[in-house]
């Protein structure tokens, strides 16, 4: 479902060029649900975007859908679903219920299978009480909520989340990731999760990726993940063991 | 296509009716700024009877037609110059994962009916304008021709100064000078200003056919810098080239698109 060859995306600065993905690789079958972890600037973002044609990348191939996405970009739309954590993808001064009729009409949903589609979020997502409520009133929960809901209103084959727990509270937290949990398991949506929060990873990932400047510095299961630190017991300790460089990974460069 | 962008439309003027009183008050505080483009045509005429060898009503005439196609497109395009604050604030990606071009989401970004005020006025001098002037009806074809071309050489100019705005994100001004500059240099007769200014709009930056070229056809004059007459009906042609140009600009700007950080 989602295809990296060799991928490369650098930015030039100033004088001087950045490379924020370098030579990154990885296949990601249909229906699989997978987190993908890094520290800050690793470049989860950038592979995000090229996956969602919003950044074109400077080499390599990328794939999701079978589509190139920076040349095929408002093709896919209709076939992956984004989640800003940091950002909505709402209409600031719409209602949610408005800005889900807007997504109807620009993915095209007609109208019988939306409103089935539009009931089931609302209660699995519980947005019932705020459907009316301007997006800029919503608490950050809330409109995180009701971000899921439209990025999956147009029942997409793949949803790509970009730290979508960030600054959410427990019970939020817990909200959205049963819904995630469900959606991959009912729906069999291929899932892509960056997050830094572990607590995500451990309850919804069967495999994860990490990858630390730019490089992909491993891939394989939990249970893979905690084996390459023998003796440490938490999750934490062994990220941040791969984050300082401080593990040894079999296989990696 | 055209129903996706009127359901835009429509959604951002149901956003902007959240602020009426602010809608209120553009519109009318549109209607006299244009109103004061006019009375300092007015106010010269006072002191003179011609501009440049123009009458007071062919000047209204060209002020009218330029007004017209460029209060359009500000309204209609013109959101596009938005551009800059979304790649800088990194909001252009929630625009990129939407199934509809980034270009018509970025025209209707924002869409504000409160400029129709200026298009009222603008429609007001030209009718007026044609009324005065005691035309040749049998050249008065050019006249919606004359407009079309200029809202098309008008919007290209925006889409280029918006996909420049992707190489320079931090120069939105400059951009502001493209499109408004030229509206202000196209409101009065070319002949006022100097002969290579004007060979740079007839032959670099096509505005000499948003009203000039055609408005001399249709007012039956000769070109007092001494272009043939064909000239005047190559607005078309030009208008076309212009928006091929714009659209390929538009795209490798997209492509250039360098998004923020997280």
């Amino acid at each position: 479902m989602i295809e990296l060859d060799r991928v490369g995306r650098s930015f030039k600065v100033k004088r001087s060029v950045v490379h924020a993905v370098q030579d990154l690789s990885f296949t990601v079958s249909a229906g699989e649900f997978v987190g993908y972890l890094g520290p800050n600037g690793a470049g989860k973002s950038t592979t995000i975007k090229m996956l969602c044609g919003i950044l074109t990348p400077t080499s390599g191939k990328v794939r999701v859908a079978g589509l190139d996405p920076s040349r095929r970009r408002t093709t896919l739309a209709r076939r992956i679903g984004v989640v800003f954590g940091q950002r909505t993808t709402l209409w600031w001064d719409l209602p949610l219920a408005d800005s889900f009729q807007l997504i109807r009409h620009l993915y095209r949903v007609d109208r019988a299978t939306f409103r089935t589609r539009l009931d089931e979020l609302t209660e699995t997502l519980d947005l019932g009480g705020f459907l009316r409520t301007p997006v800029r009133q919503l608490s950050l929960g809330q409109r995180m909520r009701g971000d899921l809901a439209a990025a999956l209103l147009h029942a997409p084959e793949v949803l790509v989340l970009d730290e979508p727990t960030i600054g959410l509270d427990v019970v939020s937290k817990a909200g959205i990731r049963a819904f995630l949990q469900r959606v991959n398991a009912e729906q069999g949506t291929t899932v892509l999760l960056t997050t830094h929060d572990l607590g995500d990873i451990e309850r919804l990932c069967r495999r994860v990726m990490v990858i630390d400047h730019g490089r992909l510095a491993f891939d394989g299961t939990i249970d893979d993940l905690m084996a390459t630190a023998p003796g440490q017991s938490s999750i934490e300790d062994v990220v941040t063991r791969l984050y300082t460089g401080e593990a040894s990974l079999p296989g990696s460069p | 296509m055209v129903r996706t962008y009127v359901l835009l439309l429509w959604t951002w003027t149901r956003a902007a009716a959240a602020y009426p009183a602010s809608f209120t008050l553009m519109i009318l505080l549109g209607f006299v700024t244009a109103g004061l483009d006019v009375a300092v045509i007015l106010v010269v005429f006072a002191n003179t009877t011609t501009l440049a060898g123009f009458t007071r009503e062919e000047v209204l005439f060209l002020y009218g037609a330029a007004s017209l196609s460029f209060t359009v497109c500000d309204t209609f395009v013109g959101n596009i110059d938005r551009v800059s604050q979304h790649i800088k604030a990194g909001t252009l990606d929630t625009f990129l994962i939407r199934p509809v071009g980034a270009w018509m989401q970025l025209t209707a970004d924002r869409f504000n009916a409160n400029r129709a005020g200026r298009i009222v006025q603008a429609a007001l001098v030209l009718g007026y304008a044609c009324a005065a002037l005691h035309l040749d009806w049998r050249r008065a074809w050019m006249i919606p021709v004359m407009v079309i071309t200029g809202m098309v050489i008008f919007s290209a100019l925006w889409t280029l100064a918006g996909a420049m705005q992707f190489v320079l994100t931090d120069a939105p001004e400059l951009a502001n000078a493209f499109t408004y500059g030229t509206h202000q240099l196209s409101q009065y007769p070319l002949s006022i200003y100097a002969r290579d200014l004007v060979k740079g709009v007839t032959y670099v930056l096509p505005l000499a056919f948003v009203n000039w070229q055609p408005g001399l056809y249709v007012l039956g004059r000769d070109d007092p810098f001494g272009t043939p007459e064909f000239m005047r009906f190559l607005g078309p042609a030009a208008a076309l080239v212009l928006a091929l140009l714009a659209a390929l600009a538009w795209r490798q700007g997209l492509r250039h698109y360098r998004s923020t950080g997280s």
